[in-house]
């Protein structure tokens, strides 16, 4: 018994020392990604941001066609960034929805003429409570949903040029 | 040329150093007589010549911020010509280069001191003491030579640095880590006296009594560093707390909780010769804490809000220094430990049966911080994503911390070796009284919601009566100095918990918008906001709050909360404002605009939160008293000796 009290702590530093090593090699992702992937989008009910779009709505989800769900605000610098990308994908067939986030009508209809219009349906989140419910942490984001309207992936941060290919082989993939 | 002279400090410091491990390993080998005690006397001055560099090094590295060379990159990336003298000075270990040569400096001065002050510890265990300390040091004189070289050129020069990280240009930064540092290093001592005793099958009372004055210095610097955080924490952060559980609180934290149970069982180990095997596996432990704790900040491998430059490599060459040293050191423990003889046996109800409870309790303690600050680490490893919080902490760490006070409260009550249930009970009777009518009091004013906090409070009460009884009956002329210094020590933790349960149970909160000429309530205050207007000072601009805060019957006073706008490098800051009451603090932070003419105002009424710091203080000033006993007494004994 005193033999193996004696030797412990030099086990117990052993142990943590793999342990501090081993994370040390494989760094940490510091992204905090969303517990719904792989899950059913959540019910979402949001009222048209723009009179000349819908909003968005679970149920739209479900027809059968995988979608891009694009959480953004017209205050968010990434997310002009981001635009033109969007706009590629819609060129490529995609149809793109989207969540403003604590937005105005009127600025989303000036970012929407400075930057190109990508979005099929625009839902109003005034509040936030939609994006803490599909667990997003910032904007821009864009979640790939398939025709059953489940959450496939969740793309963290402005989608670059280098990332559309992967997002369509992706789309391709769920259908 | 200073630069320059700075580093050849460091490389003439590591050859110190490595003469230092040599002499010592002679020092081990020979025999006794006149050779010895000259190795010896060699082993002294390559000591102190060692510590003597490593400082020289650290002036010169300071002489360069204040003459803002901006030829050398540390100061250009943390500094900038404009600051003020003392944060060019402070800027000099506000960064992760200038810290280790401080954290390095620390230790080479602390061998220094042992090779200096320490006479009476046996001719081979010192020697070994020493030799252990220059190993340490060439390890980090090596990490700084090549991971962190604090005296890198660059060629040519910027027209100016890029300043000093403004959270960091405040008073409390001056001297927080510099205190820190004496306290994380100052335990290197106890780990090269622990390897000593080890090495040498020399550990006894003497070897406690060596060890206790570097213990309880280090102890103190800490108690101070981890004080004098918190409270900077508190009031330049403007989150309103004044701990949050953060990897790198833990990493200061553990190493006080292994210090503070080293000293009370060192204290056994010195006046009963008892818990050797555990006094030395604690000396151990709490510099192990030490080092693990400057990784864990270092490497970033846990996410904190303390932000140093992150290298993987610097990480790895730190993790290679702890295998080596912690690892060492345990592999040692384990191949000695079992030829040390057990020490003097003692009865369950004594000093000593306390003074272990204390000592499993803090051990426990610190085990729940230890497992909380690295299972982010183990589920990363598992590959599941998650951050431990104060909740996690709270509810594991409180319910001990509780228990520890209560057995802090019976410990100095009991007689060494052998005592009875009955007489301690006896002696409970007036702080069990105290603390059943302060809990009663205090759950009657604010109900159960807070019931663990009231708890506290009573106990806290409890103990501040059962720590000032070992004074009754005793003429207080002749009591000694160490007496008054555990008194005012364990009083210190009353005192402190009284704070921490007060601000959790009573606080009040309020967050609001307001435009100029309202008001709003928090606590027994009204705050008026009065004005919004720009400030300037040396080197921000500010939108400063002109708040009136009145409590019903007494004078209203002004408070100016700051949103501080800092040019290099180009950063915001919350100044809060602050205003001391007898019976707490108010604390105001101001947010952002609307755009429309209203403010955000965040208020805090924080009832005797003061005493958090005020205890800790006290605890510190404790320690003192006990260091100032223990030299006396041991210097009286040496001339007896003598």
């Amino acid at each position: 018994m005193r033999r193996v009290l004696i030797w412990a702590p030099l086990v117990l530093f052993a142990l943590v020392f793999g342990l501090v090593a081993s994370g040390l090699v494989t760094p940490a992702d510091r992204t905090v990604r969303s517990a719904m992937v792989g899950k059913p989008l959540p019910g979402l009910d949001l009222k048209p941001l723009l009179a000349s779009k819908p909003g968005i709505a679970t149920a739209d989800f479900a027809k059968g066609k995988p979608r891009l769900l694009n959480v953004f605000g017209s205050w968010c610098i990434p997310c002009i960034a981001e635009a033109p990308q969007l706009l590629a994908l819609k060129r490529a067939g995609v149809e793109i929805d989207a969540i403003a986030i604590r937005d105005t009508p009127e600025a989303v209809q000036a970012f929407l003429a400075r930057n190109g219009d990508p979005y099929a349906r625009i839902g109003d989140d005034p509040t936030g409570k939609a994006q803490i419910a599909l667990g997003s942490s910032g904007v821009p984001e864009t979640f790939l949903i398939d025709g059953q309207g489940r959450i496939i992936d969740q793309h963290i941060g402005d989608i670059r040029a280098e990332d559309v290919p992967a997002i369509l082989r992706k789309l391709e993939a769920a259908k | 040329m200073i630069a320059e002279a700075g580093l050849a400090a460091l490389w003439l410091a590591t050859g110190f150093a490595l003469m230092q491990v040599m002499l010592a390993l002679g020092a081990a080998r020979g025999a006794d007589g006149k050779g010895a005690s000259m190795v010896m006397k060699a082993l002294r001055r390559v000591a102190i010549v060692q510590g003597l560099l490593a400082l020289g090094a650290f002036g010169l590295l300071i002489t360069l911020f204040v003459q803002s060379d901006m030829s050398v990159l540390l100061v250009i990336e943390n500094s900038h010509s404009m600051k003020p003298l003392i944060y060019k000075i402070a800027g000099a270990w506000g960064n992760h280069e200038g810290s280790m040569l401080l954290w390095v400096t620390v230790l080479a001065v602390s061998g220094a001191g042992v090779a200096l002050f320490e006479k009476r510890l046996a001719t081979a265990t010192l020697a070994a003491t020493l030799g252990a300390q220059g190993a340490i040091a060439i390890g980090f004189y090596a990490f700084l030579a090549f991971a962190s070289n604090p005296f890198v050129r660059v060629n040519p020069p910027p027209l100016d640095g890029r300043g000093l990280n403004p959270l960091l240009q405040d008073p409390g930064l001056a001297f927080h880590p510099p205190t820190l540092y004496l306290g994380y290093v100052g335990l290197s001592v106890a780990f090269s006296f622990a390897v000593g005793a080890l090495l040498m099958r020399d550990v006894g009372p003497a070897f406690a009594r060596a060890m206790r004055p570097w213990v309880l210095g280090a102890w103190i610097f800490l108690t101070i560093g981890i004080t004098a955080g918190s409270y900077w924490a508190y009031y330049e952060l403007g989150w309103g707390g004044w701990w949050f559980w953060d990897p790198v609180e833990n990493a200061s934290l553990m190493p006080w909780l292994a210090a503070t149970a080293l000293l009370h069982s060192v204290s056994v180990l010195a006046t009963r010769d008892g818990l050797r095997a555990w006094t030395v596996m604690l000396a151990v432990v709490a510099f192990s804490m030490s080092m693990i704790g400057t990784f864990l900040v270092r490497s970033g491998i846990l996410v904190s809000v303390h932000a140093f430059a992150v290298d993987p490599t610097r990480g790895t060459f730190i993790l290679g220094l702890l295998g080596l040293y912690i690892g060492g050191a345990l592999a040692l423990f384990g191949a000695r430990i079992g030829t040390v003889k057990q020490g003097a046996t003692f009865e369950l109800v004594s000093r000593e049966g306390a003074l272990v409870l204390n000592n499993l309790l803090l051990s426990v303690i610190l085990g729940v911080v230890f497992i909380g600050t690295l299972y982010p680490l183990v589920a990363a490893a598992a590959g599941v994503q998650l951050s431990i919080g104060a909740p996690f902490f709270e509810k594991a760490a409180v319910p001990v911390g509780l228990a520890l006070v209560a057995a802090t409260a019976c410990g100095p009550l009991l007689k060494w070796r052998r005592d009875q249930w009955r007489t301690l009970l006896g002696k409970l009777l007036a702080p069990v009284a105290v603390a059943g009518v302060i809990f009663a009091v205090a759950f009657a004013l604010a109900g159960a919601e807070h019931w663990m906090a009231l708890l506290a409070l009573g106990l806290a009460a409890g103990l501040a009566v059962a720590s000032v009884l070992p004074l009754v009956r005793r003429n207080l002329r002749r009591t000694p100095i160490a007496i008054w210094g555990m008194v005012v020590a364990h009083l210190g933790i009353a005192v402190s918990i009284s704070g921490m349960a007060a601000d959790s149970a009573f606080k009040s909160e309020r967050l609001a918008a307001i435009s100029v000429g309202q008001s709003v309530t928090v606590g027994p205050y009204r705050i008026e906001l009065v004005e919004m207007r720009p400030v300037v000072g040396p080197n921000w601009s500010a939108l400063e709050a002109h708040l009136k805060a009145t409590r019903a019957g007494g004078t209203p006073f002004d408070l100016f909360p700051q949103q501080r706008f800092f040019a290099n490098p180009p950063t915001n800051t919350n100044e809060a404002a602050i205003a001391t009451k007898f019976d707490g603090q108010l604390y105001a932070v101001i947010g952002q605009g609307d755009g429309e003419g209203r403010w955000q105002l965040r208020l805090w009424w924080k009832p005797f939160v003061t005493l958090i710091w005020l205890g800790g203080a006290l605890i510190a000033l404790g320690g003192l008293l006990a260091l100032i006993g223990r030299v006396r007494r041991e210097r009286r004994d040496a001339e007896n000796d003598a």
